[in-house]
């Protein structure tokens, strides 16, 4: 059951990552971002995580893709015309990204014998879990993210807002 | 019953798509979202450890990363629309200004 989610999901993800990597127009590749985070969001629930499950729902694929599909309408962008630029990354970045891809799965493989195995309903953190900790040991980060969200907020109003 | 290691191989191949993704696309928008991409196998890598050491303070970490990537996305693409205000382009390689 798990290993069929998680083939599922995977592999969604996997798909909705390529698509990304070869569709020319933004709009194409921020849908299917939606479907990535959606389906990580299915997997974090299979990693026991129920409240980062939610707020990959609510946070990644609501609040910050809707973010981006409402600049790519505000913009009106159309699809990227191929320049010399991307052809020097073509033959650069798609080797030096397999090459990467290479030294990792060496690197996971090689030490999987100490990995354990992932059960279902084995290891489940609850909000409550997440919160005490949260609240009770790192209060003070927690309301400095505050703080940094706000400089956002006004970074954001400030950059974007029409000079006269 | 699935082993960690899958996850954190599901994990690199996102994450080397991401930075393909990163390196060939020609439109701000789409690199933006590249490194979205790229925070989100990150934050895969972090759950799928949470779970092998039974630690609470893995899914702390994405909880952080999602609050930074979020007022990262904000400003961003505040960037974005200023530099499409200025100079009408989307194209990173008409946005050149300050390469030598």
């Amino acid at each position: 059951m798990h290993l069929v989610l998680f083939i599922i999901f995977g592999g969604l993800c996997v798909a909705g990552a390529l698509n990304l990597l070869f569709q020319r127009h933004p709009i194409n590749a921020a849908l299917s971002l939606i479907v990535v985070m959606s389906s990580l969001a299915v997997l974090y629930l299979l990693l026991g995580a129920e409240f980062l499950a939610a707020a990959q729902v609510i946070v990644y694929s609501g609040a910050i893709m809707v973010l981006f599909t409402f600049v790519i309408m505000l913009l009106n962008a159309g699809s990227e015309e191929r320049t010399h630029g991307s052809k020097a990354a073509y033959a650069i970045g798609i080797p030096g990204a397999a090459a990467l891809f290479a030294a990792l799965a060496y690197i996971f493989l090689s030490n999987s014998k100490s990995l354990s195995t992932a059960k279902l309903g084995d290891y489940i953190v609850t909000t409550s879990d997440l919160s005490r900790v949260l609240f009770r040991d790192l209060l003070l980060p927690f309301e400095v993210t505050s703080v940094l969200i706000l400089v956002a907020i006004l970074g954001a109003v400030a950059l974007a807002r029409r000079e006269h | 019953m699935v082993p960690i290691s899958y996850y954190l191989i599901l994990a690199a191949i996102l994450f080397c798509i991401g930075v393909a993704a990163f390196l060939i696309k020609r439109n701000i928008i789409s690199v933006f979202m590249s490194i979205e991409l790229m925070l989100n196998a990150v934050n895969l890598t972090f759950v799928a450890f949470a779970h092998q050491w039974h630690q609470v303070s893995g899914q702390i970490f994405v909880f952080f990363v999602m609050v930074v990537a979020a007022a990262e996305a904000a400003v961003g693409l505040a960037i974005i629309i200023a530099i499409f205000r200025a100079r009408n382009t989307l194209n990173v390689d008409q946005v050149d200004l300050m390469k030598l």
